[in-house]
């Protein structure tokens, strides 16, 4: 690989939703500037434990976590972190596409502005132009930055939502499964884009899809029930993984 | 009696529908068939042809029987005697045969009336006795018509169903019809006020004192007459006084209404919501005279009293104290509209904004308020048009002087408190100032209906966002 640091690392994580135990003692490494995919059946905690990184677990009130991440190093499972800050380092794109109800423009600079980003508007007008060039959707909407997000289709939406996340310059963005309410030209893009992102950002990527994990990832994670099972090199997870039930899952054998 | 007899149909017609199931049920059960509908509905089908058709007959013969015994007596009064009487006269006659029939007779008994009671009092009973005949009958003849129809009926469902989409499209037109019908007397007495007074003075003329207007006879007002008498009618102080009224109850509603409908939404936990909502709620179910009584002996006081320690001249009847507690009144409105409109706004959009690293505040006040604006700004108007119509906290604590002026702790007074005073008393129904009640009362809907289609086009803007 070519940069082998690790950059998030949890250990012996365990999340609980009310009475219901989500990840049992979740011990993954993932490392800096590349795709990492985390796979696995409905409801195997794979959103949840990228909802943990970001600390947005903490929207709902009953969930409880325990356990170890590090940041860089640095916990950030406990209250002295500033989720603000966190949140700012680590970008999230949601399954379904979810533009605020503002222009395009106001989209892409909604975190600048409440960061404080830019001191004046030429700078943010730049933030706001690079950002939209580093998701490709410039060139489509240059001319109209002041139509509302809403109006763009799917794809461009997803796009619009991953340009306001980097627009505040994450050191991360995870993403939880930005494709499944997309359609294939729209995957498409999205895959090259990410080809292209994780040049610069660390890519934590929530998929349902086997054939995503294989063309967009380096290293993928198979969870189940709360377990993860195993997380190797995506090339070796769909080749040889090393667990039984990691080979009849990619073979479609259950899940 | 018509209750009794209401009874018995109703009775009668839930006996046949467990008849008429049951006998469905043997005859499936005999023959080892499978209907085309359940038992249940070729019960409801004869329990129906039962009950409908008599219902009808008896609502209309209730309506109409007064009115057909009233033309019998009055065509033997006419008939029997020599006398010509006007109609003035034999509706006089009649009322008074009526009296002596329920025995609450005052004055001199002629020998028409003692006649006409005994006529009155044989056509009743004849009237009685066919209603139950004819009404037996009918329940008997669509019984046995149902009933064999019934066995060969492969259409009991679609025809249960037919039945029950007439009655729910019947009440529903009892209800469209019934608005159209108030809009129509409405607009008729406002047309003759308006033949009057012209429709431009009542709009336009600053100057509001029914009391003033005697008119003995509206074709024969002269122009100096006239003069005096739009001066009579301008409707722009009632205008004024009701739109600064709504507007201090507005100051007081929105902002409160707002914020706690926003920490309702946002901030409070699910137990405090689940009690805390329902008690906001309650408030709108109290009385509005009970805060009219707040208002005119709690608030009105207090603000003189308040006003006299600094020197100032404060009105006991104030526009201040009546907009206030009409604040109170419409928080709720405006807090559970809101509260309910935030709720709507999409989880996924505050996750958007979390994930940024916006805080709770910076999410609410720049995603969640401008997603659900067109849905506040909906339930603020609501609201207004609510505060508008309301009357009784304004009759109690804010005056019945009409004038003109922005001072709040002068007496004011509203449209709808002046169609109170105009139409409470005797009154002759062809003078100009009953009339003008109508006038205001058609101004008056027709500003709420203006509001209420804002309202709901604001509305209705928001469902469409996230559809």
């Amino acid at each position: 690989m070519t940069n082998n640091k690790v950059k998030i690392k949890t250990e012996k994580l365990d999340v609980f939703y009310g009475q219901k135990q989500a990840l049992k003692n979740v011990n993954l490494e993932i490392f800096n500037r590349e795709v990492t995919a985390l796979i696995g059946p409905s409801g195997c905690g794979k959103s949840t434990y990228i909802r943990c990184i970001n600390r947005m677990n903490d929207v709902i009130e009953t969930c409880k976590i325990s356990g170890s991440i590090k940041i860089d190093g640095q916990e950030i499972n406990n209250k002295q972190i500033d989720v603000v800050r966190l949140r700012e380092r680590i970008g999230m794109v949601f399954q379904k596409p979810n533009p605020f109800p503002k222009s395009i423009y106001d989209n892409v600079a909604y975190g600048p502005q409440i960061h404080g980003l830019a001191d004046h508007k030429d700078k943010l007008d730049q933030i706001v132009q690079t950002s939209l060039k580093k998701s490709a959707l410039w060139e489509e909407v240059k001319d109209r930055l002041d139509e509302p997000g809403t109006s763009l289709s799917g794809g461009q939406q997803q796009r619009l939502c991953i340009a306001r996340a980097i627009s505040v310059n994450p050191e991360v963005i995870l993403m939880d499964e930005p494709c499944s309410a997309l359609d294939p030209i729209a995957t498409a893009k999205i895959e090259e884009l990410m080809e292209e992102l994780k040049k610069t950002f660390t890519i934590v990527i929530v998929t349902h899809s086997m054939a995503q994990a294989v063309r967009v990832s380096q290293r993928t994670g198979f969870f189940h029930l709360g377990n993860l099972i195993e997380v190797d090199t995506t090339d070796k997870m769909f080749k040889n993984p090393n667990n039984k039930m990691t080979q009849d899952y990619i073979t479609g054998r259950f899940g | 009696m018509n209750l009794a007899i209401l009874l018995l149909i109703v009775l009668f017609s839930t006996s046949c529908f467990f008849f008429g199931r049951k006998k469905i049920i043997n005859i499936t059960a005999a023959n080892k068939i499978r209907m085309n509908a359940l038992p249940d509905y070729y019960g409801y089908y004869l329990a129906l042809w039962c009950a409908i058709p008599a219902v009808l007959i008896l609502a209309f013969w209730t309506v109409f029987e007064p009115t057909i015994i009233k033309a019998f007596i009055i065509n033997n009064i006419t008939s029997s005697n020599l006398k010509e009487f006007n109609s003035d006269e034999l509706n006089l006659i009649y009322q008074q045969i009526k009296a002596l029939y329920l025995g609450n007779f005052t004055g001199t008994l002629t020998e028409e009336i003692r006649r006409g009671a005994e006529n009155y009092k044989s056509f009743l009973s004849i009237a009685e006795g066919s209603k139950i005949v004819i009404l037996i009958s009918i329940v008997i003849v669509t019984t046995l018509y149902s009933y064999k129809k019934l066995i060969n009926n492969n259409k009991a469902r679609e025809d249960v169903e037919k039945i029950f989409k007439a009655v729910l499209f019947t009440c529903s037109l009892v209800a469209i019809l019934t608005t159209i019908g108030i809009i129509f007397s409405l607009l008729f007495e406002s047309i003759k006020f308006f033949t009057t007074i012209n429709i431009f003075d009542f709009l336009f003329g600053t100057s509001w004192s029914p009391q003033r207007a005697f008119v003995r006879d509206a074709s024969t007002i002269t122009p100096e007459e006239y003069n005096e008498l739009k001066d009579a009618f301008g409707s722009v102080p009632l205008f004024a006084g009701t739109a600064f009224i709504a507007f201090i109850a507005m100051i007081v509603a929105v902002p409160i209404g707002l914020f706690s409908g926003i920490y309702l939404a946002e901030y409070a936990s699910k137990k405090v919501r689940k009690y805390s909502k329902p008690i906001i709620e309650i408030l709108a179910g109290i009385p509005t005279v009970v805060y009219g009584f707040f208002a005119a002996l709690t608030v009105g006081p207090f603000f003189r009293e308040f006003g006299e320690r600094f020197g100032l001249e404060v009105s006991s009847e104030s526009a201040l104290a009546a907009g206030l507690v009409m604040g109170v009144m419409i928080i709720p409105y405006v807090s559970s509209l809101s509260d309910d409109v935030i709720n709507a706004v999409p989880q996924s959009l505050r996750d958007g904004s979390y994930a940024v690293g916006a805080t709770k505040s910076e999410t609410i006040k720049k995603v969640v308020i401008p997603a659900a604006l067109p849905g506040i700004v909906g339930s603020v108007l609501l609201a207004v048009s609510r505060a508008i119509g309301e009357t009784m906290i304004v009759v109690m604590a804010a005056g019945l002087a009409a004038r003109l002026t922005i001072n709040p702790l002068e007496s004011t007074t509203t449209i709808t408190t002046q169609i109170v005073m105009i139409l409470i008393g005797d009154q002759e129904f062809d003078s100009p100032k009953t009339q003008s009640a109508f006038a205001l009362g058609l101004t008056l809907f027709f500003a709420t209906l203006i509001l209420n289609y804002i309202a709901l086009r604001f509305v209705k803007k928001y469902r469409e966002k996230y559809e």
